[in-house]
């Protein structure tokens, strides 16, 4: 005779929520989709169109060597996706062994893996990016190994935290009294109660890691100046903002926002979503 | 008046020697709030004990001990005079108060109810366990039908001994009465011994060989 | 005179399955019930069946998405949400199962006082339910459970509460104690009060009540006497009878079936499909009625 605690979102709020989460994804995965078919010609050189105002066209304007700056864009934001959810995949793995391994083994391990986790924090992460790029000689290898090697520790630390709170759970001691092993306890109880946090933080992981990596490339730790990223072609229009080529630096900044931003739309939806707790609203 | 009225050690299956639970000057608590102070009593193999006392005092700190889910802080639970084994299927078994928070909300119940193994075909029947709530989520059933899942899934032939921490409280009476007797005819069957914990000295009475009161132990 | 009644009293929960799917849940149905001046009136049933909702529906805790319906009367006047709001913690007082509903901020001995209240009186209250001085300085999470009872229930006294709601006031209380919460709450109904007592220990519930609501698959069944509990005879709610026969000092006999879930209550009569004295008519909706001084829900009970 107990209720089901499902969440009280209204049926309204979880159709604007799934609503917003599917827009956004549908933004992202396009830019990501339009940017890997794209051919190279559409971002080609073409000296006789030479730093054009936003125009019929080029809607972005074209750059110093005459290039489209939409498409260089694109390509750019595509490329800083793909290395994103690179990352965010290698990062959400190591944080969900890491994690439970933490909580479910203790003792030396979890001081360890801590102790691994302070390290890494206690670090300024872009200080920590630009070491490990510069120790893999840049490029994309550098940036990319950089971007997935330093994001997980805080999603660690929140696997860790949600499996302390359920190591102790009637249902979890009595498994182990029933004869299950430390391996079946935490793919069978542990994992299924961590992934919904777990999700949502890999999607939150995707806004650093762009803004990371884009971070570096600007600095000129990352990739390379010939190919088309967002960190490039910003760092690139420094040197023509006082020259009044405002187009350069505002549309691929604000398209990287957008992306930035929307992350952090479905993260946070998907939140609200997936956790009872957020219930009442 | 009680309706299990069988020899002490004679159940069914016969019992061994080394089926012995004994609480050997168990203590626990921290420096100045001592819960448990040298408690110790023996349970013989295949008896039905059971512990009365008021609630708050400690007697379910006293069962997670026995049952190996909490270290003492002096003295030791002991199993056939040795400690319990820290892998495998514990002989062992304790059913808690509140089986809404013994089962992975997560599982269905049919996963639940196997994750110590197969339980017999007839355990089912004995529980008054119904097919169609095998396809459910904990989430559907009352309090009474989970505890019947709880209690199924460790009625086994590994089990020697079973402590029953106030597994019927929060049930209604006649629940509480479908409960334990189908939980009584099958012990009789596997011959276990066990320790029930009550603040219900008349629940005590039916279904327990011996009664041991709080009291008397701590003194 | 009733201090509080209830009159087909429903509550339903919307709820959502599979994500966006919506449906509604009734958990009380068509429950009947008053509590007359200077008396403690128990409801009494299994855990999680829906009886701290009825403690809820009085207060006008109910959440958001609850559904409420039927009449609800104080002191013979309609009581609507918003003269709940007004009465709470004043006329109507809340001992919850829990220490929580105290100010953790705010010292034991100014939280009784309240607003209204005077120091003197306080500490005089302090006295009658044996909290010593120091108690005045403590804050309620250095209460033992029993002190925060007594705490609240000097605290209605203050504000010369006529209504008292105690859901489970502690959980698995020993018959000592419970003998120390009647005491309490037999001289708060002396002075006039009336006590719902919600308490899933039927033992507990005869011990400290003088009416014992019976509370089965979200309805009550039967009001009867603490008396009537002495025989299954004196009982009227064959779902009274088959709960008293079950009890560990009264045979400990088991009557087959369980109890219909929330939301998949039968139309007419909730024990129906487990009573031995079953016909046609219990398949029609069922009016509470009065009988031997007690009420029932049954249209066979004599």
């Amino acid at each position: 005779m107990r209720c089901r605690r499902h969440g009280g979102l209204t049926a309204n709020t979880r159709v604007r929520v799934a609503v917003y989460i599917a827009a956004s994804a549908l933004y992202v995965l396009g830019i990501l989709v339009w940017g890997l078919k794209m051919p190279e010609s559409a971002y080609g050189v073409d000296y006789s169109m030479k730093l054009m105002a936003p125009g019929a066209g080029h809607i972005f304007g074209t750059d110093f060597m005459g290039r489209d700056m939409l498409c260089r864009c694109v390509k750019g934001l595509s490329t800083s996706i793909s290395i994103a959810a690179l990352a965010a995949g290698v990062s959400s793995v190591i944080a969900l062994a890491a994690g439970i391994a933490a909580a479910v083994s203790g003792g030396k391990t979890d001081s360890f893996i801590n102790w691994c986790i302070d390290l890494c924090m206690g670090i300024p992460h872009l200080i920590l990016l630009i070491l490990i790029s510069f120790m893999l000689g840049r490029g994309t290898t550098g940036v990319t190994v950089a971007v997935a090697l330093t994001h997980w520790p805080e999603l660690a630390r929140v696997v860790r935290a949600e499996v302390l709170q359920i190591r102790s759970a009637p249902y979890v001691q009595a498994a182990y009294k029933m004869g299950r092993t430390k391996g079946q306890v935490a793919w069978g109880h542990m994992i299924p109660h961590v992934l919904p946090v777990w999700m949502v933080g890999v999607v939150l992981l995707f806004p650093h890691a762009i803004m990371h990596e884009a971070s570096i490339t600007f600095l000129g730790f990352g990739l390379p100046a010939e190919e088309p990223a967002i960190g490039v072609i910003l760092s690139e229009s420094m040197q023509y903002i006082s020259t009044g080529k405002w187009w350069l630096a505002l549309f691929p900044g604000l398209l990287l926002l957008a992306a930035v931003m929307l992350f952090d739309v479905i993260g946070e939806n998907l939140k609200k979503l997936m956790d009872p707790g957020s219930a009442q609203e | 008046m009680c309706p299990c009225n069988v020899e002490k050690g004679k159940r069914g299956v016969s019992v061994q020697q080394d089926e012995i639970l004994e609480a050997r000057k168990i203590s626990f608590g921290y420096r100045e709030r001592q819960i448990l102070r040298d408690v110790s009593f023996i349970i013989s193999p295949g008896e039905r004990a059971a512990l009365v006392g008021p609630s708050g005092c400690g007697k379910s700190t006293l069962a997670k001990i026995l049952a190996g889910y909490l270290k003492p802080s002096g003295g030791a639970a002991l199993w056939g005079g040795e400690p319990l084994p820290s892998g495998g299927y514990c002989p062992v078994q304790m059913i808690q108060q509140h089986p809404e928070a013994a089962v992975d909300p997560r599982w269905k119940m049919e996963r639940i109810l196997k994750e110590g193994g197969m339980p017999a075909p007839d355990v089912l029947q004995a529980m008054g366990i119904e097919r169609e709530w095998l396809t459910r989520w904990p989430s559907e059933l009352s309090g009474g039908e989970l505890q019947r899942f709880c209690i199924a899934r460790v009625l086994r032939e590994e089990t020697r001994f079973l402590i029953c921490d106030e597994i019927s409280t929060m049930l209604d009476a006649i629940t509480q009465a479908q409960v334990w007797h189908s939980l009584l005819a099958m012990s009789e069957g596997y011959g276990f011994g066990m320790l029930v914990i009550t603040h219900n000295i008349e629940l005590a009475k039916q279904v327990c060989d011996r009664i041991l009161e709080w009291k008397d132990l701590t003194s | 005179m009733k201090i509080l009644e209830l009159n087909d009293i429903t509550v339903s929960f919307r709820m959502y399955e599979r994500r966006f799917r919506k449906r509604e849940l009734e958990v009380l149905h068509r429950l009947s019930l008053s509590v007359r001046e200077g008396e403690i009136v128990a409801v009494a049933g299994s855990s999680g069946s829906g009886k701290s909702i009825l403690a809820h529906a009085v207060l006008g805790l109910l959440p958001g998405n609850a559904v409420l319906s039927g009449e609800m009367y104080y002191m013979g006047n309609p009581l609507g949400e918003k003269d709940k709001e007004r009465l709470r913690g004043r006329e109507i007082a809340f001992i919850p199962q829990s220490v929580d509903y105290l100010d953790p901020l705010m010292k034991t001995g100014r939280q009784v006082q309240g607003t209204r209240g005077t120091k003197e009186r306080q500490r005089q209250l302090f006295q009658e339910y044996d909290l010593g001085e120091e108690a005045e300085e403590l804050y309620p999470f250095q209460l033992s459970g029993g002190m925060a009872r007594r705490a609240l229930l000097a605290a209605a006294e203050m504000e010369e509460a006529r209504l008292v709601v105690a859901d489970e006031p502690t959980p698995g209380l020993s018959r000592e104690m419970a003998r120390e919460a009647l005491g309490h709450f037999r001289a708060l109904a002396d002075k006039g009060c009336g006590v719902l007592l919600i308490s899933h220990d039927i033992d507990i519930a005869l011990a400290v009540a003088d009416k014992v609501a019976i509370f089965y698959a979200g309805t009550i069944v039967e009001t009867a006497f603490a008396k009537d509990f002495q025989g299954e005879g004196m009982l009227r709610h064959p779902y009274s009878k088959a709960f008293f026969a079950a009890l560990p000092q009264n045979g400990f006999r088991p009557t087959r079936g369980s109890q219909p879930y929330a939301g998949r209550l039968p139309d007419g009569c909730v024990f129906a499909d487990r009573c031995p004295a079953r016909s046609e008519l219990c398949a029609g909706e069922i009016p509470m009625r009065p009988l031997r001084g007690g009420e029932v829900k049954c249209v066979h009970a004599t």
